[in-house]
């Protein structure tokens, strides 16, 4: 499960674009958001690739 | 926030400065999972930087951190190891800060063969002080003071760091993140003058004035170039031109500064003579 500290993304695109499986997008705000949790396979790459240290993945 | 960055980061100063999609907030997170792996004592681990972008790290970072003068990390980190040997001495550095204005005290140290892990935040540009070239910004690559393009030839980090006489040298990039973070745990763990360089991206002073897109695109344009020492191997020479090698690229074990140098004190406090 991915859960996104809004305080801390700059909305860089990078954990949306790098997502394996599609799971992350920007909402209004230009902040990462989860659009289908289903999908995720908590794999880990946009807690390793955030700059910004504002996503953690729980097993 | 994961427990990680809880533990290695100074909370309370975060959200750091750095711009959206810069790539030195990736290399920080790989440290803090080396840092991690190794188990390290953060009183007994100093991080030490000199100004820059990247520099700005070790205030954000919990250990014994030390933000030094334009250059200088090395001579810092250099006095304090020499100081406090059974420390774990790490100094985070930029392109520029390393190679341009601290680049004689980085082949020094690394002759030296000092026992310290330097990682070195590569993203081809000074970004802090608004987009200026660095000795790594590439030949025809644009910035403020080369609009026209850049004329001079970058320097290679590993081989000037290999040339010098570092013992550890290997190169990363944001991209290969976990690899990076294994990089730096190996580059502390060994004994000797480790340099990691880590290719980041400038997605606002380099790549907006050379049109490589956004972050995620910079990342990319890294992995396409990005070819691992080991696949290198089996590949002709035409192939590679245009790529540059990733992984650990040089080892070598040879006497160490601070060791050679507890000798020394040894034989001259017990009474011995000098051999």
């Amino acid at each position: 499960m991915v859960v996104i500290n809004e305080k801390l993304c700059k909305g860089c695109l990078i954990c949306v674009e790098f997502c394996p499986k599609n799971v992350l997008s920007l909402n209004k705000l230009q902040k990462a958001t989860v659009k289908n949790s289903e999908n995720c396979i908590s794999c880990g790459l946009c807690e390793l690739r955030c700059p910004d240290y504002a996503i953690t993945v729980r097993k | 926030m994961n427990e990680i960055i809880k533990k290695y980061f100074r909370n309370n100063k975060l959200p750091h400065i750095w711009c959206p999609g810069c790539g030195n907030g990736i290399v920080l997170g790989a440290l803090a999972r080396a840092v991690d792996k190794l188990g390290l004592d953060q009183n007994k681990t100093a991080v030490i930087s000199g100004i820059g972008c990247s520099s700005r790290s070790t205030g954000y970072l919990d250990f014994d951190t030390i933000h030094t003068a334009h250059g200088r990390a090395l001579t810092f980190a250099t006095g304090l190891k020499l100081a406090r040997p059974e420390l774990n001495v790490i100094v985070i550095t930029g392109d520029g800060d390393c190679t341009a204005i601290g680049g004689n005290h980085f082949i020094h140290a690394a002759r030296r063969n000092i026992d310290i892990t330097t990682v070195i935040f590569n993203n081809n540009i000074y970004g802090m002080t608004g987009g200026q070239y660095s000795p790594l910004t590439p030949t025809k690559g644009k910035s403020t003071t080369s609009p026209y393009g850049h004329i001079e030839k970058p320097f290679d980090i590993p081989e000037l760091a290999i040339a010098a006489g570092a013992t550890y040298v290997a190169r990363g990039t944001t991209y290969h993140t976990m690899e990076l973070s294994k990089l730096i745990a190996n580059a502390i763990e060994h004994k000797g003058f480790s340099v990691v360089e880590a290719l980041s991206s400038c997605p606002i002073s380099f790549g907006r004035q050379n049109k490589l897109g956004n972050a995620p695109s910079m990342m990319k344009l890294l992995k396409e170039k990005a070819i691992s020492i080991k696949a290198a191997e089996k590949l002709p020479p035409e192939k590679l031109a245009g790529k540059y090698l990733i992984g650990e690229l040089f080892r070598k074990q040879l006497p160490e500064y601070t060791e050679e140098y507890q000798k020394i004190i040894n034989n001259l406090t017990e009474g011995g003579q000098m051999q």
